[in-house]
This record gives structure tokens, sequence and C-alpha cells, in this order.
């Protein structure tokens, strides 16, 4: 038997439509456009202005904090201007938009393709040269990783756990770095132990990708220390906590952080990235990027400089289909519907999902039956359909004592309600009241 | 910006599951009941179920329509269902009016006086039957007896085995097997253990429902009643007659399993299984009435907003 995190837990259809497809470069367009909020934190400052020519790797902003992260250009070309640019999120943000010219890359990237294995760098030296290199958590929660390889005092890491996951559905991203770039990912693996100076790491890979497993396995015979395990598909296995009950049969307490049951947690292409950054002085400026979607005519899987406008990855993949009536920001569970084709990709797309119209539209909302389905799929043991009433109500003492600041916003109520509530629209609102409470009351 | 996208929280996609796809399931898993109910009682069987059906859906849509105003729901299959059930909580012998008078309280009282589907407190079908039995107790209370194909309330009625066990008759029960398959008196989809199980397991494949309350419910009986068979079996029936006569599996796969009115953690499904398990017992063994699954359904639906308060799902992380 395969494990899997122990509550809740939904299947939903996989769709791995760019599964096997390999990473392909796309073409870098004519403008970038970066934000300067990329990253959970708070937002990169500029470090140059208008008119300044750039190399592909240049520091363009630098961390506006202790949670933060650098941002470097993706492209060699003249900076345009820093003006507000609609992101992901639906918003107006600022952002520095830069004109290509050629692709002239920093002189300190090494660019070739030799994998470099030996490293003599101490931990505190790996985790600035991840600091320096902007690397957040690419599986789209985008945390500065190197906040999480600093645990606080008292905590100590027992263990680094991988999430290959990629729990979402049609997302293929980590598949096919796994693919391809198996033996960098496992130097990575071995470059975060050494930060957080732990000899056990875990690659938790679910059972759908064989190909990865068996490839990752084989390898990593020549690591010490890394384990690789396959585990059972369960929707979502991806999210920090439901993985290290999984893998380590640890339930991290309410409120708590990962740290406190030992272990810490990155995701794949992070590993990735981390390779690419102690071993070959490459700051984080392009990443693997699923664009998919069951009308869509090819299904990819591309390495894009970040700042391309989404619209230039979905015309590589053949066009926005006719009955397109939802452009998504990631998977489809915890993606962000895209109010436009023209925002840019940014650390944390991890894909482009094209939904059809009909697939788009919610269906009628029923009053609630109690079936208790939602709660029999919630995977941190909640109860949705009362978190939402208590929403509705506002009642944040009953929403907080039902724990709604622990719900990880995976969706899996709102997919499984036959009444098609609002539960997750809902729960949401309520969270962030109740937090924004926890918070007053605790300063 | 100029374009046509659709801008919504996620999740963007939904499981496909729908209220109507959970009642028709329900429904399908019946047919093995009501098939062994045409077999027993014949065209009685058919007429109570056809008129219970047909009055709840009636009744229904009336009330939307012209009292609530609303746009009637009677698609979702939920009055059919509450059709269903309170029929094969009757005698196949009870005259039509009575079914109409049951029906009306079904979906009146027990359904639309708290706002339909979802906002009821106690099952609306068990709602219509306990209101026939205390209104109409000798009607309610005689049962026909298997194997009359033609009749309807010409049928001969004869004993059923709760009242025999009533009686202290413990001599004169049926055979197991027969009360397995349903050969014997008793409300017209409540006779076969063996159908009501067939329904149970196609529950449990289909995810409609989970196994504790049925589970806890039989289990809870077959204790109770097995303890007070050994202390004394020359008054206690043996646990497994109880477990295969009156509505006790009826109750528990199809009754107390209700969605609006039962409790929705895990630990409160226990709860409240083995609180109806304990009154239907005792009601059975020490009451006056011969069956108790009815009252102690319908006493513990009372008291599942109390559980579903107190008694939470376990929460990740938590004891």
């Amino acid at each position: 038997m395969l494990r899997t995190f122990r509550i809740g837990g939904i299947h939903p259809p996989e769709n791995k439509l760019s599964a096997g497809k390999k990473i392909t470069g796309l073409a870098i367009p004519k403008q970038v456009i970066i934000p300067l909020s990329q990253h959970i934190g708070a937002p990169a400052q500029a470090v140059i202005k208008k008119g300044d020519p750039v190399k592909v790797g240049a520091l363009l902003a630098k961390a506006g904090g202790f949670v933060s992260a650098n941002i470097h250009s993706p492209v060699s070309g003249k900076v345009n201007k820093i003006d507000n640019a609609l992101d992901a999120s639906g918003y107006k943000r600022p952002a520095i938009y830069i004109d290509v010219e050629g692709d002239e890359w920093e002189e300190t990237i090494d660019r070739s393709e030799t994998l470099v294995k030996e490293c003599s760098l101490s931990s505190k030296e790996i985790v600035d040269k991840v600091a320096a290199a902007g690397i957040v958590g690419l599986g789209g929660a985008t945390f500065p990783t190197q906040v999480k390889l600093m645990p606080p005092p008292g905590s100590k890491a027992e263990i680094i756990i991988i999430n290959a996951i990629e729990c979402e559905p049609y997302l293929t991203s980590d598949h096919s770095l796994m693919m391809e770039k198996a033996e960098q990912i496992l130097v990575g693996v071995t470059l975060l132990m050494k930060a957080v100076n732990v000899t056990k790491a875990v690659i938790g890979i679910e059972n759908n990708k064989p190909d990865a497993i068996a490839r990752m396995q084989q390898l990593a015979k020549e690591y010490n220390g890394i384990e690789i395990m396959p585990l059972k598909v369960q929707y979502p296995q991806g999210g920090e906590k439901q993985l290290i009950d999984a893998v380590i049969r640890r339930q991290v307490k309410s409120g708590a952080l990962p740290i406190s049951a030992g272990a810490v947690v990155q995701n794949v292409g992070t590993a990735y990235a981390v390779y690419e950054a102690v071993m070959k002085n490459k700051p984080l400026f392009e990443r693997v990027v699923t664009v998919t979607g069951k009308a869509v005519a090819n299904p990819s899987n591309f390495l894009v400089r970040l700042g391309t406008p989404i619209s230039t990855l979905i015309e590589a993949a053949g066009g926005i289909p006719e009955n397109t009536g939802k452009i998504i920001g990631g998977g489809p569970m915890m993606g962000k519907a895209l109010i436009s084709p023209e925002v840019p990709v940014t650390k944390g797309s991890s894909g482009v999902l094209l939904i059809t119209k009909e697939e788009s539209v919610r269906k009628p909302v029923y009053d609630c039956i109690r079936c208790a389905k939602c709660v029999n799929v919630c995977p941190m043991g909640l109860n949705p359909a009362f978190l939402m009433k208590f929403t509705v109500f506002k009642d944040w003492e009953k929403a907080e004592a039902g724990y709604i600041q622990d719900c990880i916003e995976c969706g899996s109520c709102s997919y499984t309600c036959p009444a098609n509530r609002p539960l997750l629209d809902q729960i949401r609102l309520g969270k962030g009241k109740v937090m924004g409470i926890i918070r007053t009351r605790k300063s | 910006m100029e374009n046509n996208l659709i801008v919504s929280p996620s999740p963007h996609i939904h499981g496909g599951d729908s209220i109507c796809k959970n009642m028709y399931g329900v429904l399908i898993a019946l047919v093995p009941a009501f098939l062994v109910s045409l077999y027993y009682f014949g065209l009685g069987a058919l007429i109570v179920t056809a008129t219970s059906v047909a009055v709840c859906i009636l009744f229904e849509y009336l009330i939307q329509k012209f009292l609530m105003k609303k746009e009637p729901t009677i698609c979702d299959g939920s009055a059919i269902l509450t059709g269903v059930l309170l029929a094969f909580n009757l005698p196949s012998n009870l005259p039509i009016w009575i079914i109409l008078i049951g029906a009306l309280a079904a979906i009146g009282i027990g359904k639309m006086s708290f706002g339909g589907l979802g906002n009821n407190i106690f099952n609306p079908a068990l709602v219509g039957r306990v209101f026939l039995l205390i209104s109409f107790p000798a009607q309610m209370t005689t049962w026909p007896e298997v194997g009359q194909l033609t009749a309807y309330t010409d049928a001969t009625t004869g004993a059923t085995v709760l009242s025999l066990m009533n009686e202290g008759a413990l001599d004169k029960l049926p055979t197991l097997v027969d009360m397995l398959i349903g050969k014997m008196g008793g409300s017209l989809g409540e006779v076969s253990a063996l159908a009501l199980l067939l329904g149970l397991a196609f529950m449990l494949w289909k995810k409609i429902i989970t196994w504790q309350i049925p589970v806890s419910i039989l289990a809870t009986v077959f204790i109770f009643t097995g303890i007070m068979h050994l202390v004394n079996p020359l008054q206690y029936a043996s646990p497994f007659v109880h477990l295969l006569s009156g509505g006790l599996m009826l109750g528990a796969i199809f009754m107390a399993t209700d969605y609006v009115t039962s409790p929705m953690s895990k630990n409160g499904m226990l709860v409240y299984g083995v609180g109806i398990g304990v009154l239907t017992t005792v009601i059975r063994l020490f009451g006056s009435y011969p069956e108790g699954m009815s009252f102690a359904i319908l006493i513990m639906n009372a008291f599942t907003p109390l559980i579903n308060s107190y008694i939470k799902p376990k929460h990740f992380g938590g004891k």
C-alpha cells in the first residue's frame, strides 16, 4: 500500500495532457514586464532606473525586507519604464518594463551543460547564494526560499522533504523537469540538505508519474541520504502539511510551522533553481511553464523567461481556442483566473490552463443538505459547510473555534459539493477576517 | 481590456456530483426492497407506493408553487424519495385516504414547514409515519400476510415478528431464513433484510453514504439485545431475530442516514447511531409499542444540531 495523507482528499481527473512532452525553449519577446511583487512578503525595491542597460541575470530589484526576494533581469536590453502593470491577481502593481535587445548574459553565469556535483561552500554561503539568486517556492506559493532555510532559534530541521507531487490536474512542469534535469535536482537536494544540516531527504512523487519515479530512483542510488518515495495519488498531497503527514506521519499543529515537525519542504523546481544558483551562479529568471487545456492544440512544457506575456505562451501552444471561457494561471483547483492574457509569467507561474465556456460557468446553488461530503474530503479536518455558514452570519468566534484559519484553500469542498455551494469563496473571506482578528489580538 | 474572459475564484472545476444524483442513487438502492415487496404483497404494495409517491410530489409542488411562490424543485428527487420511504413504512393494505394524510404530514409538516430540503429537522417520511401511527393505530398496526398478490385493503392480516415478541410468543416466530429474505408480515418495504443490505452495499459503493450510521445502529442493537437474550432467553428473543425484524434494517440503512437530519462528523454519526440503537432496543424490550425504530430516529434527529455543534470532525494536527 502506498502512503498518502491521512485526512480527507479527492481525486479529480488528472488530465495530464502535456505529460511526456519535452521542455522546449520559447523565443524571447520584444518586451518583458517584471512585477516587483512576485513572492509572498514585501515587494522588492528597484535598483535600476529608466534608460539603464541591463544584461541577462542583472539585479533589477533588491529584497524589500526579511520576507522578500531579489529580482533579476531575464533579458538583455534597456529599462523602458517603471510603471504599474496588471498581474495575475487582477490588480495593477509596480513593475519594470524592459525593451529587449539581443541576449547578452552576465559573465559570472556558467552557461555550460556540465553537471557540477562538488560543493565546498558552507551552509551559510549556500543560503546566501540562494537569497542572492532571488529563489522562491516554485510550486506556486512563492515563499522566499532562504527564509525557509533559516529555521527560527530553538527549532531544528531533521529532514528535507522535496515536493514533487504536482497534484494539480493538468500541470506537468515538475514532471518534465524530473525527466530532463534529474541529476541537477538531486545535486540541488544535497545543497538544501547541507544548507539546513540534515543527512536525510525524501522526494515525494505521486504514483501517476512512474517514469519520473523510476528515473529518480535509479539516479538517487548515487546520492547518500536521498530516498524517493512513491505516494498514492490524492489531492491536495502537494499541500505542505499534507505532504509532511504522508511522508513522515507527523501532523503540524494548527498555526505551527513545518519546522515544528522537523521538516523543511521545498518544491522540486526550487531544488533545481538552487542547483543553478549555487553551482552555476544563475539567478532565478526563467522557469518551466505548462500550457494546457482540452481544446489547446499543442499542450506543452515551455522554458520561459520571466516577464513574458502569457499570450506569447498560448500562441506557441496553438493559440486561444474559440470556446475559451477562462484562462487560469496555475492549475484548476488553486490557480487564479486571469483578467487578461497579457499578464506576465512570474516566479510562481507553474502553468497556464485554458478551459471552455461550459466548464467556466458555475452551476446553480441549492440549500445545503448537510450530506457531509465536504467534511469527508477536507484535508484539514474542518467542517466547510459550517464555516461557510459562520462567515455568512459573521460569527467570527465560532469560525475561529472551527479552525477557519487552518483552511489551505485547496477547494476540495467546493469541488465536491452536490449543491454547488461556493464554500471556499465564503471560507476565504471568513479566513481573512479571522486571521485579522487573531493578528490584532496578538499585537 | 477587451475580452470576454470569465474571472472567478478557485476552484475552477467541479466534480459533477449533484443533489439529483444522490437522491436517484438512493432510489436505485431501494429497488431490490421494492421488488421483494411486490413479490410478497403484490397489488397492495404497488398501490400504496404509487399513491404515496404521487401525492408527495403533488403536495411539494402545490406548496412551493402557491404558498412559497417559488420555482418548484420536485426534479431534485427528494419528494419521490420521501414518497417511497413513507410507503415502505406503511402496511400494504392501507387505504388511499390515509396515505394522503400521511403524505401531507410528511411533506407539509416534516419538510416544507422548515423551508424545504436541507432545512428540516426531522426525517419527513418518519414524521408522516408517526403521525399516522398515532392517528390511526389500528390500521397502522395490522399487516397483511405474505402471498396475497391481488389483494389490497381486503387482504387477510396476521401477526408480525415484533407483535409476537411483544406478546412473549417466541415459539411462533418464523425461521431466520424467511426473515432474511422477507417472507413475513410487516410494513411493505421493511421485510427483506437481504434486499435492504443489497441497497446498503450499493450506497456504500457509490459513496452516497458512509458506514458509520448503519453499522453503529445495527451493532448496538445486536449487542444490547444479545446481552438481554443471554440474561433471559425465554423472555428476550435472540439478537439475530431483532436484527432481521421490524423496521430496523430499513431504518438503519435508509431512514437514519438521511443527510439533512443526521450528524456531519464521523464521530457524531457514531454517537447518533449508538443512540438510535439503544433507544430502539429500550422501546422494543421495555416499551408498550412493539417497534421503536421510528421514535428512536426522530429523537436522535432532534439531537443532531447539538451533536453537530459539539462533536466536530477530527481536526488535522489535533488529538
